[in-house]
C-alpha cells in the first residue's frame, strides 16, 4: 500500500552528505516529497527528516540504501511509530483593511499566527502538523494567497 | 606514533604502504605530479604507467579480482579522472575493492572552471561505494587507512580519493596509522544463528533443493566452504557469471551457469528446485529473466553481505546476512547428509540431453572451437580474463573453471574493453600464470592500447581475438529481435548497410589488421584461418616469453544458444533458432 513515510537520519555534518542522499534517491528512481536538514545538539551530526512515497517494499530498499551511505549513521522510518512532527507554513494573504479582522479571526483559530500586516496584505505563520497545516491553506483559498513557503515535515521519535 | 613533518603527498604513499599496497597503475598530470614525485623515490613500490586512465582502473580491477587484495590506480585532474569513471563503475557493479586516487586542482581554483577541473567527487558518487575530496593534508592519513577499509570490507568496491595539487603540498605533522573509526559504516560482522538454523532445517526437508552461487563466493573465499555444503548435503550448484570458479564446474553436482545464456539443466532446475538456496548473488535481471516466473514453486533463501540485496528484486522466505564463509560453515554442520538420488540422477539425465554443446564436426573455424582448445591446451589451467559479448558467453560455456579467481570479467556493468588491461593486471599479480584474455574484434579495439603495457614489463599475457568482423552479440539481437536490421553492428568492410558503405579500401580484407597492430606494439601477432592451425598457435603463443596475439577468423554468424529472449522466462531457454 502506498502511503507517506516519515523518515528521519542522522548524518556525519560533512560536506556533500546532502547531495549523496538526495543523490541516491533520486537515482534510484524514488521520489523525495519534503526535505528539512538542520544542526543538531552534537556538532559532527545533522539530522536529516524527509517524506517519501511508497509502499513498504520501496520503503525498505530506500532504508537499506541510505544505510549503505558511509556518512548515514541511522536511519528510521516514523510512520508506524509514536513521534512528533511538526511543519511550518508562512504564507502572504491579500487583505484590504474591511478584510483584515475576518483573516485575522480565522488565523487565531487555526493557531495560526499574523507575523507582519502590510496595505494590502497580511503574512501568517502557522507551526502544526502536516494535515492542520494543509487544512489551514485550504481554508485560505477562497481568500488571494500571493506568496506561500512550507519548510516541509521535521520530525523525532516520542519516547514511551 | 609518527609525527614528523611531511607533505600531503608523502601521506599517500605512506597510506599505500601502510594498506600494504605495492603496485600501482597510473597516469600522470599537472594535478597530480607531486604525489608522481614521491613515487619515484619510492623503491617499494612499482608505478605502471598505462596509457589511458581507463586501462589504470581495469588493471587495478583484474590485480583485485585475481588476488583478492585491493587494486590502486592514481589518475591527474578533470579528464584523467573522467576517463577512470567507465572502470570505477565497472569495479563498483561487480563488488571489485579498488581505491583510486586522482589529482585535483588547487582548492583556491575548484568551483572556478579552471584548466582540467572537474567535479570529480560529484562524477563519481553514483560509481563507487564512498569517496573523498580532501580539504586538509593533516586528514590523509585518516582518509586512507578509512578508504581501504571501505573498499575492501562488507560488500568491497572503488573508492575514490580526490586530492587538491596544494594539499599534496602541504605540510603536515598527522599521525601516520590513524584509528578507523566510523559511525555511519558497520559493515555485517557475523550472522544471526536462527535464520541458519531456518536455512538448514530447510534443506534437511528439501526434496529438490538448488544452489545459485555468485560473486560473493569468490568475493568471500567461500569456494572450499561452499563445495562442502554441497557435497554433504547433495545439493546441485548453479553458479552465475560472477559466480564461475567458485565451485568446480567438473564436480559431478554442477550444473554449470544459469540465466539468459545459462545451461538449459540450469535453467530448468530452477523451475523445479523447491528450495533455491541464493549464495552472493543478487537475483540480476541477465539471471532471472521474468522476475515473476524465477523459481516459481521454491521457497527461497538469500545469503548475502549486503542487506540491501536481500528482497532488492525477489521477496525471499529465508534472508541470512553474513559472510557467505560463516554461513556456509555453520549450515555444514547443521545439515544432513543426503543422498538425494533422484534429484541428482534426474539433473545428471538432463545434463546428458542438454549438454553445452557446438558443431565439433565442421570444417569450419567456429568460436566455441577456439575456446574448447583454450580450455583443452591449457589443461584448464589458465586464468581466463575476457571482455564482453558472444565470446564472453562462450567462455562461459566451453571452458570449464574449477578454482575461484580463475574467470575475470565484467558482469554487472558488461563493460567492452575490460579484458586485457584487466588480464595485464591480472598478469602482474602472477607474472608466472597463463592468463588467457579471451576477447572479439569490437571489444579488443576499446582498450587496445594497454598492449603495450603488457609488452614493456615482460608479461606474458596472451591475446586471443574471435574476429567474426562483427559486433557479434548486438547482430545476434538483431537476426532475434529486431528483424535483421544490422544498422551499426557490421565492423568488417563487406555486407554493410547502405548508409554505412565504405569507399574500396587498398587493404580492406583485415581492417585493422589485428597481427599488424600487436607487432606495432612489440608484441607477436598471429591470424589463424583454419580449424587445424588453432592448436599449434596456442601451444605455441603459451610457451612463449613473450605476449602473443592469436586473431581467429571465425565463422560469423554463430549465436549463443542457449538463449532466454529478454523479459521470458527461464523455462522458455531456446537452445536454437530453428
Amino acid at each position: 500500500m502506498t502511503k507517506r513515510h516519515i523518515i528521519t537520519l542522522l548524518v556525519e555534518n560533512h560536506p556533500g552528505v546532502l547531495a549523496r542522499v538526495v543523490g541516491l534517491i533520486s537515482g534510484r528512481g524514488y521520489n523525495i516529497e519534503t526535505l528539512n536538514v538542520g544542526p543538531t545538539h552534537h556538532p559532527e551530526r545533522s539530522r536529516m527528516t524527509m517524506t517519501v512515497p511508497g509502499d513498504d517494499h520501496v520503503l525498505e530498499q530506500v532504508i537499506k540504501q541510505l544505510y549503505k551511505l558511509v556518512d548515514v549513521i541511522e536511519v528510521s522510518d516514523l510512520t508506524d511509530e509514536r513521534h512528533l512532527n511538526r511543519e511550518l507554513v508562512l504564507v502572504e494573504v491579500a487583505a484590504t483593511e474591511e478584510k483584515r479582522a475576518e483573516l485575522v479571526q480565522l488565523a487565531g483559530m487555526c493557531d495560526a499566527v499574523v507575523i507582519s500586516v502590510q496595505d494590502e496584505s497580511l503574512t501568517m505563520e502557522l507551526a502544526d502538523t502536516r494535515n492542520r497545516v494543509a487544512d489551514f491553506i485550504d481554508l485560505l483559498k477562497p481568500y488571494t494567497i500571493l506568496d506561500l513557503s512550507r519548510s516541509g515535515v521535521i520530525a523525532v521519535s516520542r519516547p514511551e | 606514533m609518527t609525527t614528523e613533518t611531511r607533505t600531503g603527498a608523502d601521506c599517500v604513499i605512506e597510506g599505500l604502504r601502510e594498506a600494504g599496497a605495492d603496485i600501482v597503475f597510473g597516469l600522470p598530470g599537472g594535478a597530480v605530479l607531486d604525489i608522481f614525485s614521491k613515487l619515484y623515490h619510492a623503491d617499494d613500490m612499482k608505478l605502471v604507467l598505462v596509457r589511458h586512465e581507463q586501462g589504470a582502473t581495469h588493471m587495478a580491477d583484474g590485480y583485485a579480482r585475481a588476488t583478492g587484495k585491493v587494486g590502486v590506480c592514481l589518475v591527474t585532474s578533470g579528464p584523467g579522472a573522467t576517463n577512470a569513471v567507465t572502470g570505477l563503475a565497472t569495479a563498483y557493479m561487480d563488488g571489485i575493492p579498488m581505491v583510486c586516487i586522482s589529482g585535483q586542482v588547487p582548492s583556491h581554483m575548484i568551483g572556478n572552471d579552471a584548466f582540467q577541473e572537474a567535479d570529480t567527487t560529484g562524477i563519481t558518487r553514483a560509481v563507487t561505494k564512498h569517496n573523498y575530496l580532501v580539504h586538509n593534508a593533516d586528514d590523509l592519513p585518516r582518509i586512507f587507512a578509512e578508504a581501504f577499509h571501505i573498499a575492501s570490507t562488507g560488500k568491497p568496491g572503488p573508492v575514490l580519493i580526490d586530492i587538491p595539487k596544494d594539499v599534496q603540498r602541504a605540510a603536515t605533522t598527522a599521525a601516520a596509522t590513524p584509528a578507523v573509526n566510523l559511525a555511519g559504516y558497520r559493515p555485517q560482522s557475523g550472522y544471526n544463528p536462527e535464520q541458519v538454523k531456518q536455512l538448514a532445517d530447510a534443506i534437511n526437508t528439501a526434496k529438490r533443493p538448488l544452489l545459485y552461487t555468485g560473486g560473493g563466493v569468490i568475493a568471500g573465499n567461500a569456494s572450499a566452504e561452499l563445495t562442502a555444503l554441497a557435497h554433504k548435503a547433495n545439493i546441485p550448484v548453479t553458479t552465475t557469471l560472477m559466480g564461475l570458479g567458485g565451485f568446480p564446474e567438473t564436480d559431478p553436482l554442477a550444473l554449470r551457469m544459469l540465466g539468459m545464456h545459462g545451461s538449459m539443466t540450469a535453467n530448468l532446475a530452477v523451475g523445479e528446485c523447491d528450495l533455491l538456496i541464493s549464495v552472493g548473488a543478487r537475483f540480476d535481471d541477465r539471471v532471472t529473466g521474468r522476475i515473476a516466473e524465477f523459481a516459481p514453486t521454491a521457497k527461497k533463501a538469500h545469503i548475502d553481505i549486503d542487506p540491501s540485496s536481500i528482497n532488492k528484486s525477489v521477496a525471499v522466505d529465508i534472508p541470512v546476512v553474513g559472510h557467505a564463509k560463516d554461513v556456509l560453515a555453520a549450515l555444514t554442520d547443521l545439515v544432513d547428509t543426503r543422498e538425494r538420488g533422484e534429484w541428482v540422477e534426474h539433473l545428471s539425465e538432463q545434463k546428458a540431453r542438454f549438454p553445452l554443446a557446438y558443431d565439433e564436426k565442421t570444417e569450419e573455424l567456429l568460436p566455441q572451437y577456439v575456446i574448447d582448445m583454450v580450455y583443452k591446451v591449457s589443461n584448464g589451467e589458465a586464468l581466463i580474463v575476457t571482455d564482453v559479448g558472444q565470446h564472453q558467453m562462450w567462455a562461459a560455456h566451453f571452458f570449464k573453471y574449477t578454482a575461484p579467481r580463475t574467470f575475470l570479467s565484467s558482469g554487472g556493468l558488461g563493460t567492452m574493453g575490460y579484458g586485457l588491461p584487466a588480464g595485464i593486471g591480472a598478469q602482474a599479480a602472477f607474472p608466472d600464470k597463463n592468463v588467457v584474455v579471451l576477447s572479439g574484434d569490437g571489444s579488443i579495439q576499446m582498450c587496445f592500447q594497454e598492449l603495450v603495457v603488457a609488452v614493456e614489463h615482460g608479461w606474458n599475457v596472451n591475446t586471443v581475438i574471435l574476429n567474426n568482423g562483427h559486433l557479434g552479440m548486438v547482430r545476434q539481437w538483431q537476426e532475434m529481435f529486431y528483424g535483421k536490421e544490422y544498422a551499426g553492428s557490421v565492423l568488417k568492410q563487406e555486407d554493410r548497410p547502405a548508409n554505412e558503405k565504405m569507399p574500396p579500401q587498398a587493404n580492406d580484407e583485415f581492417l585493422p589488421d589485428f597481427v599488424k597492430l600487436a607487432e606495432a606494439y612489440g608484441a607477436i601477432g598471429v591470424r589463424v584461418t583454419c580449424k587445424e592451425d588453432v592448436v599449434p598457435a596456442l601451444e605455441k603463443a603459451f610457451s612463449t616469453k613473450a605476449p602473443v596475439v592469436i586473431e581467429c577468423i571465425v565463422k560469423e554468424e554463430e549465436n549463443v544458444y542457449p538463449m532466454v529472449p529478454p523479459g521470458a522466462s527461464l523455462d522458455e531457454t531456446i537452445l536454437s533458432m530453428v
